[in-house]
């Protein structure tokens, strides 16, 4: 087991590790949703808020089912299982309590089931054998790490919003240029702190 | 041995256990409880809130118009919500425009009954029953057009006005992976409230189309919703003119026997357009009719008679019909249906003989 401080691994979840600037994770709804810094900003609440609980009930199915018995190949599909059940669960919740939100998020919602960072952070997890401490800390960090880049960038698509671009690289193909950029800045974050 | 009970057990255990807590949730979380459905500022209705306001009204018995079966994809389901209803939603910015938006029309199959929902619908639409019919009747009348008769069951009755037409729920078979609902107008006479008369051309690949003419049979059962639409037949002294091509000939005939039922001395012409000979059908029945009605003349012509067809009527488009016979149509009205083009063509031309727009009712087939 690592000994890396979960404050640190928090940190390096937003920062150095970011899900969708290093590990490029969670790109469908990042590339969809960021036309809006207020709509980003609601599905990105919605996403840390889906990932630390599933990175926290996906640590303790693993830790307390699937190694007691022997099942760790079973991973994936028992991941998928409780994103999906969690996933439902806040779908509800949203839509009967928090109607501005639910009609804000629209289709994302229910596809935060096959965000991929949610999953990734998941697995992560189990790859680089996190306490349950550093566990919750890595899925708040890597939730916030991703409303962090959707949030700047619709930003940056907001400022550009009304300048002239090339034919070819209207929407989709310019969105893939800036988040390369952005990658490419929080490189420059890298090597701070090492978390795996 | 032992590992595979184990592994199986426990993915069972947890999806169990996972769907045991949403079903928990949508009985607690997802329960909106008894709301309140007001239509039209008259009818109240109790229902469990929660899902979308076109199943809520199917439950209630209430057809609204739907082709794609509540998949947000044909725009066909739109109603006025007057209160409640939430947000307007993007799934439905494709299909209510601006203007309608203001006026508070939603699509019934996005919008979910979450709060007590005021609603307002066209009149007719109560009228408005799916039964499963019984196919008693499949002929060709030529090659492209097969004569389907249905009967209801005896208990039910549909009522509807001639000219108004129903729609078949098509279901999946072969060539077909997904239910469709597709529009036909009602040939049949509308005092027989239990049975149903279409005409039903035949379209290459045509979902509906393909299901009647290639895999239904004579006893079968087959899902019909209607009455629908505001081509119906309305009664004036004005003179009629009647114009229709291939099926368009269904929701004429049923005029024609509304007519012949109520004894109408109105003057009528019926101008029907073909291509061939072998695309004329019902020549029997039209000629009875015109027999029965005293001021009733049937006009056939033919764009392409073929020398076999010995054909000594008319021959060329309704539109040349109308062109030769009609001088001035200012006090007249008429009936028309058919492809859009031949519809088009003959509204324009009844507007240079000085046609009232208002009279001119007409159905187009697409």
């Amino acid at each position: 087991m690592s000994e890396i401080n979960p404050i640190v691994i928090f940190f390096a979840a937003i920062f150095t590790n970011n899900m969708i600037l290093s590990n490029f994770l969670g790109m469908c709804s990042f590339i969809a949703v960021s036309s809006e810094i207020k709509t980003s900003l609601s599905l990105g609440q919605a996403v840390t808020f889906v990932l630390t609980f599933t990175t926290l009930l996906n640590w303790m199915v693993y830790h307390w089912l699937l190694v007691p018995l022997g099942l760790e190949y079973l991973r994936f599909i028992i991941f998928i299982i409780v994103i999906a059940a969690f996933t439902q669960l806040v779908e509800m919740i949203i839509d009967r309590y928090f109607q501005s939100l639910y009609y804000a998020l629209g289709i994302f919602l229910p596809l935060i089931t096959v965000n991929c960072a949610i999953l990734g952070v998941s697995l992560f997890m189990v790859i680089r054998d996190y306490t349950l401490l550093q566990s919750m800390a890595f899925g708040v960090g890597s939730g916030l790490g991703w409303t962090l880049a959707i949030v700047t960038l619709a930003g940056i698509k907001q400022k550009i919003k009304n300048n002239p671009l090339p034919k070819g690289l209207e929407g989709a193909g310019i969105t893939l240029i800036i988040t390369g950029i952005m990658a490419l800045a929080f490189i420059g974050f890298s090597g701070i702190v090492q978390i795996q | 041995m032992n590992e595979i009970i184990i592994s199986v057990l426990s993915v069972s255990g947890i999806s169990g256990a996972l769907a045991l807590l949403l079903s928990i949730a949508n009985k607690t979380i997802g329960n909106y409880g008894e709301m309140t459905l007001i239509i039209n500022d008259e009818k109240e209705y109790k229902v469990d809130g929660g899902s979308s306001l076109l199943s809520t009204l199917v439950d209630e018995e209430i057809f609204i118009p739907s082709a794609c079966g509540g998949k947000g994809s044909c725009g066909y389901c739109k109603v006025e919500v007057l209160e409640g209803g939430g947000q307007f939603l993007p799934t439905e910015a494709g299909y209510v425009t601006p203007a309608e938006q203001k006026k508070g029309i939603r699509l019934a199959c996005q919008c979910k009954v979450k709060e007590n929902i005021k609603i307002k619908i066209p009149e007719e639409l109560f009228n408005v029953r799916q039964y499963d019919y019984k196919v008693d009747m499949l002929k060709l009348l030529t090659p492209t057009i097969m004569h389907v008769g249905l009967t209801l069951p005896e208990e039910n009755e549909i009522n509807f006005k001639p000219g108004q037409y129903i729609q078949i729920l098509t279901p999946v078979y072969k060539e077909n992976d997904e239910e469709v609902y597709r529009a036909y107008s009602v040939a049949s006479n509308p005092v027989d409230k239990h049975k149903v008369e279409l005409f039903l051309g035949y379209m290459q690949d045509g979902k509906c189309s393909t299901y009647i003419h290639k895999y239904l049979k004579e006893g079968d059962k087959l899902t019909v919703v209607g009455p629908f639409g505001d081509f119906h037949y309305h009664e004036s002294d004005r003179e009629i003119v009647m114009a229709a091509i291939g099926t368009g000939m269904a929701p004429i005939m049923s005029i024609l026997k509304h007519m012949v039922e109520i004894k109408s001395e109105r003057k009528a012409t019926f101008y029907f357009g073909a291509r061939t000979g072998e695309d004329l059908f019902m020549m029997d029945e039209l000629r009875e009719i015109e027999a029965k009605l005293p001021n009733f003349t049937f006009m056939p012509c033919l764009s392409r008679p073929r020398p076999e067809d010995n054909w000594t009527g008319e021959k060329g488009r309704v539109t040349d019909l109308i062109e030769k016979y009609i001088t001035d149509a200012s006090n007249m009205e008429a009936y028309l249906c058919g492809s859009p083009v031949m519809i088009d063509g003959v509204v324009d031309l009844l507007r240079q003989k000085k046609m009232a727009e208002e009279h001119i009712y007409y159905d187009k087939f697409e």
